[in-house]
């Protein structure tokens, strides 16, 4: 039994080592804001929301749409969607407090305590069998359509029969039937456990009267050493029963638990829906395409981070950037560049998990794997200088790359003379170009970003970022060709004042 | 369970009584550690004897040495192994029932035990008769087996062995148990009741998880389970009635023969098993020729083999020394500086006689060695403080006796006498003693600090412990032949400062 509501034909598989550069693309992105919007303080839907989305820098269409499905279906039952959920989080709490399976010494203890747990288990596979049958109607998904008839049909009400006569059976109200062979020194070997009730055991009694008298004796129950020894051979008798029920309940308790993981993610999209719609941003589900298709369209782009830190709308960008393999983004300081930055990388990585993305409209093709490369804090352990580990973290990167990758850069290479680095940033962009790589590059590189600009082919995209003649930041930015100067003079007025 | 046929022995080629007192000199030869290494593991062989005893006659060492060289192959060490542990489980077994209170187990078990015998056996016949042996002890072993195999005794006992273990094997039986009640039943096939539970549950099934099933350790039969096997023998009466009367039929089924050589190989094994410890490409053994009359005795790359043993688990470098005697040489006088090895030496020319006197390979690259009728060792003891005799005395009493008991035949070795003397002294007893060494005519070792003794007689050789000259603190564990000057650890630090003759006579200008 299968719970597949992240791929249509495998669990998500938890284990999985997150992507090399995580902690780089938490930070740059600002990722953990998203998870905690998500997370709503509950630390488990932190931890998925931040799997599912870190293992989502590759994608594929197919995933994509399919989890797009069951995102809507979800936005639309999503009381039924917490019920599930509650379910399963209540199964996987019974099992912490009625469980002391592990602790215990002797299979007799193990069985009992794993029947009582089992009887538990079967309570708590009804109720959910119930909850599917009350709203299976609501449900459009391929996804949870193929969940919940799959439920339906293995949890019959002739499977919870046969359950409960395990459970009665197990109890061994009858006494046990075991069969051995003889080994070294005639010792019993090769136990083997067999059902025994009532009936049988007349059948079998009645089979054996017509030989000699069946032979049969008791231990006297002041025979303390007798006692004890009965009870050793009726323990080694139900050992293995003993741990074919208790890997049951382990098993049971794998199967809520892929539940509830895999419903979490979902839970915590609704968690950041109910957000976003407080802050009053527009979401849409994204057109993901083909890597080879190009895309790269968008309106209205936000940075869903920076709307939720700021608790209110954001200025949205569009541009129409497909089959345009770079974009340079120059112009003013505090002009959004790095916000929209972000919003690239965030929604192209949301996209790929499947979600929701802070814009009214957003088409791109997929990639394999995201990269950025920001500027960062002088290095403190004075190891190496700023450049040089600008360069250092370059090479770790290419030690990464697969095809079809998408790079963020944000003012790097900036950390010598403007010649220098424009020449190097120009080297490696322009091998990252030619082998298909998606690039955004936000830069003050003036010689870099003209270089490209005078020798453009048609793959380039030049965005500035908007200067009002108020000098007022509009945060949006446009397509235009890179200026040689970023407004540094405006900020700096802006703070020491007009001198 | 006696087989007509004569014993045959892998360790003597005629009968011998053994030395069940470890000798004397074994613990100034570090035989002891040796010996006690030697049989580590193997106490319930009683091996001592065989190696306390040293062999009458050349012919009994070649014997050994023959069959020794049959143990080099591996593939027959292997073999042995494998036999040795078999009889070892056999008697584990026999001890086993011996210990058991129920009728049925304690039957049970022995027929178990003659299971394992045979199986030994047979398959220890068959891989020796896939080897090539040379030695005249394993192929006389050899075809006592063969005989052995094919009497009539061992024909049946195996046929009814396997027969009954069969039949027993074969059997099932149904118990049942309510509350205090037990109950034997025939068994009816059905199937296990765990797989119906796994199959239901089967479904919610993730990936692998815990085992809970717990682990019995095997214990003794007790009186539940003993009364349950009454039940099966009562269900079976047939062939447990069969089990009953193999069981008193059968009581001496070992042969005598075998079991000796059970024993006695072990002799081998274990020898073998310690020098693979020691031996590498640095490190070998050989097997001495052993010379009757003629004392022209030599050793090339010999090495002192406790000590050997030791360093070779610390992979630390073991210092291999020659020696030879040649008309009419007989002692060795050895000097030089401290901890150089002086001991060493002494002792492993001791460790060589006695363990080519045993029959085993010895420590070097090749060897002729005397054929002596006793050791006698002297070294250095503290002070004992129950004796009202002074050291000196003691030395001289022991000297006495020593030379009392020895014949032209013996080995003597001393090592660092009389040191609690003046010099003068020393020099004039040394001097008095080594006569005395000499018109007794022995073999002997005398490890001393008196070069002077070097000039007696041309019996004597004199052996120096070396030194690098470079660094005089570097002690290098190298015995040589050459004149004891006194000076060899002088000149090394005079060469080092370059006022030797030689250096000063470059120094200083003309």
């Amino acid at each position: 039994m299968k719970v597949f509501l992240l791929y249509r034909n495998h669990d998500f598989n938890l284990k999985q080592p997150l992507p090399w550069n995580e902690k780089e693309l938490t930070s740059d992105l600002e990722l953990d804001v998203l998870f905690e919007a998500m997370a709503q303080d509950d630390e488990f839907l932190f931890d998925i929301s931040k799997k599912v989305i870190l293992a989502s820098t590759k994608g594929d269409v197919e995933t994509i749409l399919f989890r797009q499905q069951i995102l809507k279906d979800c936005l639309n039952n999503s009381t039924v969607i917490n019920l599930l959920y509650d379910i399963s989080v209540g199964a996987i709490d019974r099992r912490r407090h009625s469980w002391f399976g592990v602790f215990t010494k002797s299979p007799s203890s193990i069985l009992s305590s794993s029947v009582g747990m089992m009887e538990i288990y079967a309570g708590v596979l009804k109720e959910l069998r119930n909850a599917i049958d009350e709203n299976v109607n609501k449900f459009q998904s391929e996804g949870f359509r193929r969940l919940f008839s799959m439920l339906q049909t293995e949890l019959s009400d002739a499977y919870f029969e046969e359950i409960q006569n395990h459970l009665d059976e197990l109890k061994f109200r009858d006494g046990l039937l075991i069969s051995y062979q003889l080994g070294k020194g005639n010792k019993a070997i090769n136990s083997r456990l067999h059902r025994l009730t009532a009936e049988k055991l007349n059948w079998l009694q009645r089979l054996f009267s017509k030989k000699p008298p069946a032979y049969t004796f008791y231990v006297h129950p002041r025979d303390e050493s007798g006692v004890r020894a009965l009870s050793d051979i009726k323990d080694k008798a139900i050992n293995e029963v003993a741990n074919a029920l208790a890997q049951s309940n382990d098993h049971i308790l794998q199967f809520f638990t892929m539940l509830r993981t895999e419903l979490a993610f979902y839970v915590a999209c609704l968690n950041l829906h109910r957000q976003l719609e407080d802050t009053g941003g527009q979401v849409c589900f994204p057109e993901p395409a083909a890597t080879a298709e190009e895309k790269e369209n968008f309106e209205g782009l936000y940075d869903i981070c920076l709307a939720l830190k700021m608790k209110q709308r954001i200025v949205g960008n569009d541009a129409k950037a497909d089959h345009k393999g770079l974009t340079i983004i120059t112009g003013a300081n505090q002009g959004g560049k790095s916000t929209f930055l972000r919003s690239i990388g965030l929604s192209q990585i949301m996209m790929q998990a499947g979600m929701f993305v802070g814009a009214t409209h957003f088409s791109t093709s997929i990639c394999n794997s995201i990269f950025t490369h920001f500027k960062r804090e002088e290095d403190t352990t004075m190891k190496s200088g700023k450049f040089d580990e600008e360069l250092s973290r370059m090479s770790r990167i290419a030690d990464h790359i697969i095809p079809n990758s998408m790079f963020l850069f944000n003012e790097s290479f900036a950390a010598t003379n403007e010649r220098e680095g424009s020449e190097i940033a120009g080297q490696i962009v322009k091998a990252l170009q030619e082998k298909g790589h998606k690039v955004f590059f936000v830069t003050h590189l003036y010689d870099f970003a003209h270089n490209f600009f005078n020798h453009a082919s048609n793959g380039v995209l030049f965005l500035r970022a908007e200067r009002h003649e108020d000098a007022a930041r509009t945060f949006k930015l446009s397509v235009g060709e890179p200026l040689s100067t970023s407004y540094g003079l405006d900020i700096y007025k802006n703070i020491f004042g007009n001198e | 369970m006696k087989v007509n046929m004569s014993l045959s022995s892998v360790l003597f080629k005629k009968e011998l009584k053994l030395v069940v007192q470890e000798p004397d000199f074994f613990g100034d030869l570090n035989l002891t550690q040796i010996i006690d290494a030697i049989i580590k593991d193997k106490e319930n062989y009683n091996l001592k004897p065989y190696f306390f005893t040293p062999l009458p006659g050349r012919e009994d060492i070649l014997y050994r040495q023959e069959v020794m060289k049959d143990m080099e192959n591996t593939v027959l060490l292997e073999y042995i192994q494998t036999f040795s542990d078999q009889m070892l489980a056999m008697h584990q077994k026999l001890d086993e029932a011996k210990g058991s209170s129920y009728k049925y187990e304690k039957e049970r078990l022995f027929l178990d035990a003659v299971d394992i015998y045979c199986k030994a056996i047979i398959s220890l016949e068959l891989n020796l008769s896939i080897l090539n042996l040379s030695s005249e002890g394993f192929k006389s072993f050899h075809s006592y087996l063969k005989y052995y195999i094919q009497s009539g005794y061992f024909v049946l006992l195996l046929q009814e062995t396997r027969k009954l273990l069969d039949d027993l094997s074969r059997l099932r039986y149904s118990v049942t148990i309510k509350e205090l009640r037990v109950q034997l039943l025939l068994y009816k096939s059905e199937p296990d009741y765990s797989i119906d539970v796994e199959r239901t549950f089967e479904k919610f099934k993730q990936e692998a998880t815990k085992d809970y099933r717990l682990q019995f350790p095997p214990y003794p039969m007790n009186h539940i389970e003993a009364a349950i096997l009454e039940g099966v023998a009562s269900l079976y009466p047939e062939i447990f009635e069969r089990l009953v009367n193999y069981y008193s039929k059968n009581t001496n089924y070992l042969d005598e023969t075998i079991s000796i050589f059970d024993r006695e190989i072990q002799f081998y094994v274990s020898y073998q098993e310690y020098i693979s410890q020691v031996k590498r490409r640095d490190l070998q053994f050989c097997y001495p020729e052993i010379s009757i009359d003629q004392k022209d005795i030599y050793n090339y790359k010999g090495f002192d083999l406790a000590l050997a043993y030791i360093l070779a688990r610390e992979n630390a470098t073991v210092v291999c020394n020659d020696f030879y005697l040649k008309e009419g040489e007989r002692v060795f006088l050895v000097s030089g500086p401290n901890q150089g090895g002086k001991t060493t030496f002494a002792r492993a020319f001791g460790q060589l006689h006695y363990l080519s006197a045993i029959g085993c390979p010895v420590p070097g690259s090749s060897a002729k060695l005397f054929h002596f009728d006793s050791i006698f060792t002297h070294f250095e003891r503290s002070e004992d403080i129950h004796n009202l005799r002074s050291k000196l005395e003691d030395d001289l009493i022991r000297i006495h006796q020593i030379l009392e008991q020895a014949t032209p035949r013996s080995i003597i070795i001393m090592n660092e006498i009389l040191s609690s003397t003046t010099l003068q002294d020393a020099i004039l007893l040394s001097k008095k003693i080594m006569e005395k060494v000499i018109s007794l005519n022995a073999l002997c070792v005398w490890v001393s600090f008196i070069d002077e003794l070097q000039e007696i007689n041309k019996t004597i050789v004199s052996m120096i412990s070396t030194i690098v000259p470079e660094n005089p603190g570097l002690r290098t564990f190298k015995i040589e032949r050459k004149r004891a000057d006194g000076l060899a650890y002088a000149l090394s630090i005079a060469e080092k400062y370059k006022v030797t003759y030689d250096s000063l006579k470059q120094r200083i200008p003309s």
